[in-house]
């Protein structure tokens, strides 16, 4: 008996560490932003309770709508542009006469490693009219309008080709990693029995990716309902009458540049709530931790 | 009629037809990813009229319509010399290590002890790393903002590396890692021959995680080198500020100096880049082991 207490002391001090931060850092401020949602605050340290008053607000705040339309239609795009881009990709690779997988796979990650910060100062200059990389590219292969105005009105389908560009080779590694996993065996006996590349992809390719597959689809929509440095840097802001405009990003200057911290936890709250990710990203992560 | 094994003169011109369109769709997808990379290093290494006279670099007379005696460090110098990016670099490379090595020790032990210790509380603390995953991080800017405001770390390293040292995403990789790779027995076996905790932990259970360990550091290295918003709600002073805000407020002052911006964009990639080539096998392991296997 005396060593089970030996290793219960044991995990506690390796837990130590994590969980006074976590407590600290993680438990405390989600609590005190539950309490901030109910306030009005100037600066971090003068609050007045308002009750539901933000939440209200919110709730016909058209700049906030405006905000959370055009993170959805980034979202749904990453969702149905990205991923199956990537997922083609990824069967490109996974032919079994491609050599030099590692090589193209490492090309097409690389990327994702570029901070979103750096990625939107790279555009910037690539979405430049007339003597940007891709007007010039576009205008000498296809005739395009070389003084197509990207940033200045197309600002949506902008952010959707550099987060394409960002992140199309790190959906494509996970889909790599999901075909590779898929039973070679199963698929031939599909071929044997005279199963078509279609019906093999339907019947035994796609059922096999698809636990990593729903896990891409959150993974985006996660990730575009954080986005913010691309659009914020890119454009200087919410951009030509707030076309790049998104939620964080009306967080962030509700919160900081109006100082009204109760109205960004507000905000904050609302998009957790609306999106009802928690729920979502629960039977995830449970369904995660039972494999 | 086993279609696996003939081999007809037709159906090897198929095969290799469908391996050059295979090989020709997947050059044409590396050209376009790389393509930003290489316009991004040409840009950096031009100003003035040269800038817009080319797409790419200058032309001219020399190799490969190139006029090499035209490229220039100008851009790199002035980083340097007029805007002290030295120490932006300093900056970045401080938080990144700091951060990336207190976080995966944090991880790896609260990872060992909740896969292979059983105690009071054990699930209760394993639902509370598995809850903390799912709290979307915008909803914690303006709570932790005001905290770090009372606990007077604004404007403080400590500040940024204290809340981003306790990752419950961290913790729950090496709990999956433990649980998969460490057999409890093995630990078993060392507490028989009268092995102490901490010596099982760091002398069988962190070997047998090194992928891991590998994949979690450059994730966190990644993760704090290219963060923006947590250092520009914190950090006020220039001397404090990492490559990602001074960068940006470059970008706020110098809008049109592309090639100081290209410049400060080429220093400020190139080190995460070059050290991915280094580790990447490990690093995609660790990234797909969770998704894909569990």
């Amino acid at each position: 008996m005396n060593h089970h207490a030996a290793q219960s002391r044991a995990a506690y001090l390796f837990l130590t560490p994590f969980l006074a931060l976590f407590v600290v850092f993680l438990i405390y401020p989600l609590v005190q932003s539950l309490w901030l949602a109910f306030q009005q605050t100037h600066g971090p340290s003068i609050t007045r309770y308002v009750g539901l008053d933000n939440f209200k607000s919110i709730a016909v705040d058209r700049l906030f709508w405006k905000a959370f339309w055009n993170t959805a239609v980034f979202a749904l795009a990453s969702v149905c542009i990205q991923l199956p881009i990537a997922l083609g990709l990824a069967m490109l690779l996974n032919r079994p006469d491609v050599r030099g997988r590692a090589f193209f796979r490492l090309i097409f990650f690389s990327p994702a490693l570029v901070g979103l910060v750096f990625v939107a100062v790279l555009f910037g200059l690539i979405f430049e009219k007339r003597t940007g990389l891709l007007n010039v590219t576009l205008h000498a292969v296809a005739g395009f309008d070389p003084e197509f105005p990207w940033l200045q009105q197309y600002v949506m389908p902008a952010l959707i080709i550099a987060a394409l560009w960002l992140y199309a080779g790190f959906n494509m590694v996970f889909f790599l990693a999901a075909l590779q996993n898929v039973s070679r065996d199963l698929l031939e006996a599909a071929t044997v029995d005279g199963a078509g590349p279609l019906r093999r992809f339907l019947h035994v390719t796609l059922p096999a990716i698809r636990p990593v597959g729903s896990f891409l689809v959150l993974l985006s929509l996660i990730g575009s309902f954080q986005l913010f440095e691309l659009p914020y840097i890119l454009l200087g802001g919410g951009g030509p009458d707030n076309q790049g405009l998104t939620v964080v990003m009306y967080l962030y200057q509700a919160g900081f540049d109006a100082g009204d911290l109760g109205y960004a936890s507000a905000i904050g709250w609302t998009i957790a709530i609306l999106l009802g990710g928690f729920a979502v990203a629960q039977r995830y992560v449970s369904a995660l931790d039972e494999r | 009629m086993t279609p696996t094994l003939s081999i007809t003169p037709r159906r090897t011109l198929a095969k290799l037809s469908a391996a050059c369109l295979t090989y020709a769709m997947l050059a044409a997808s590396a050209a376009i990813v790389l393509t930003p990379f290489a316009y991004l290093l040409a840009s950096s290494l031009k100003t003035g009229e040269d800038f817009f006279g080319s797409l790419f670099l200058p032309a001219g007379e020399g190799v490969f319509g190139v006029a090499w005696g035209r490229i220039t460090s100008a851009n790199y110098t002035r980083l340097i010399s007029e805007f002290d990016f030295t120490n932006n670099i300093v900056n970045s490379v401080f938080l990144a290590s700091t951060t990336s090595i207190l976080a995966t020790l944090g991880a790896a032990m609260g990872g060992y002890a909740l896969a292979m210790i059983r105690f009071p509380g054990r699930r209760f603390v394993t639902n509370l790393v598995l809850f903390a995953l799912i709290i979307p991080a915008a909803l914690m800017l303006a709570p932790s903002y005001q905290l770090l405001y009372f606990l007077g770390l604004l404007d403080t390293y400590t500040g940024l590396i204290l809340p981003a040292a306790a990752p419950a995403f961290g913790v729950f990789l090496f709990r999956q890692a433990f649980l998969s790779s460490l057999p409890p027995q093995l630990l078993e076996a060392g507490r028989i021959d009268g092995c102490g905790e901490l010596r099982l932990f760091v002398s069988i259970g962190l070997p047998l995680v090194r992928p891991m360990i590998g994949a979690f550091v450059l994730i966190t290295y990644l993760g704090t080198w290219n963060n923006f918003i947590w250092p520009q709600i914190v950090l006020q002073s220039p001397e404090k500020l990492p490559l990602s805000v001074a960068i940006a407020q470059l970008r706020g002052v110098y809008s049109q100096d592309y090639g100081l911006l290209m410049a400060g964009t080429v220093i400020s990639i190139a080190p995460v880049l070059v050290l991915f080539l280094l580790l990447q096998r490990e690093f995609i392991a660790g990234l797909t082991a969770g998704a894909v296997k569990g």
